[in-house]
């Protein structure tokens, strides 16, 4: 019995851990792209 | 797959100027890896030098992001296996130092989250970012990470469970100051040095 709650326990955890992974990436892909990538992409499209 | 050669128009523009598009998830992914955003920039950086210069090896109508998260990755190792003798990476620092930025509601939650990530071996981080964060799916995270694919899957499970083992601690230890508590309370309570 007990064991089993420890079980629904550790599940919702699971759960909440791929919504804070989820959450965490999300946080890092929202800032903005330095200057620096989008230079750089210019100077390749340029060398052509 | 016979249309493949006479696809250039149909499939769309050319990927390279859809690689901007892909920038802040490399970004992410990369930081996933080295820990560190100067490092991580360096690795986005020569990422998009190698898929714009090995641009004709991607095929057409496969998905351009795994692609260039196998680059990267790939990148993140090599130049790794030849640095390997240099200072091994401080963990405890690296997580503390990461986990500074104050956030608002919930932020110790997501601070004991983030240290306890930091924490996993490579492997698990890795799986978990790829299938957790990012959404692919096992199989690409396989062929991605050049893995079978039961072994992203256990590789996930196992990370999963330790930080559920990790996080549940921080859930009850209002008195018990392990060292992972005092990371995390240490982590909020330290000002943005810059």
């Amino acid at each position: 019995m007990n064991t089993r709650r420890e079980e629904r326990k550790r599940a919702a955890l699971e759960k909440q851990i791929d919504e804070n992974l989820r959450r965490v990436y999300e946080q890092e892909t929202q800032q903005e792209v330095p200057d620096r990538f989008l230079i750089l992409l210019e100077r390749l499209r340029e060398q052509e | 797959m016979s249309r493949a050669a006479d696809s250039k128009a149909q499939s769309g523009p050319d990927p390279r100027s859809e690689l901007v598009d892909h920038l802040p998830a490399l970004r992410a992914f990369a930081l996933s890896l080295t820990r560190e955003s100067a490092s991580a920039d360096d690795l986005v950086q020569d990422t998009i030098v190698k898929a714009w210069t090995n641009i004709e090896k991607f095929q057409a109508g496969t998905n351009l992001r795994a692609w260039l998260f196998t680059i990267l990755r790939n990148t993140f190792y090599s130049a790794r296996r030849k640095t390997r003798r240099e200072v091994s990476d401080t963990d405890g620092i690296h997580a503390a130092r990461q986990a500074t930025r104050p956030e608002h509601d919930g932020r110790l939650a997501m601070n004991d989250f983030k240290v306890a990530f930091e924490q996993l071996p490579d492997e698990q981080r890795e799986a978990l970012i790829l299938v957790g964060g990012s959404g692919f799916s096992y199989e690409e995270a396989a062929s991605m990470t050049g893995v079978a694919v039961g072994t992203v899957k256990s590789r996930a499970n196992r990370g999963r469970r330790r930080l559920a083992e990790l996080m549940q601690m921080a859930e009850g230890e209002e008195l018990d100051m392990t060292d992972r508590a005092t990371l995390a309370v240490m982590a909020v309570n330290q000002p943005v040095s810059r």
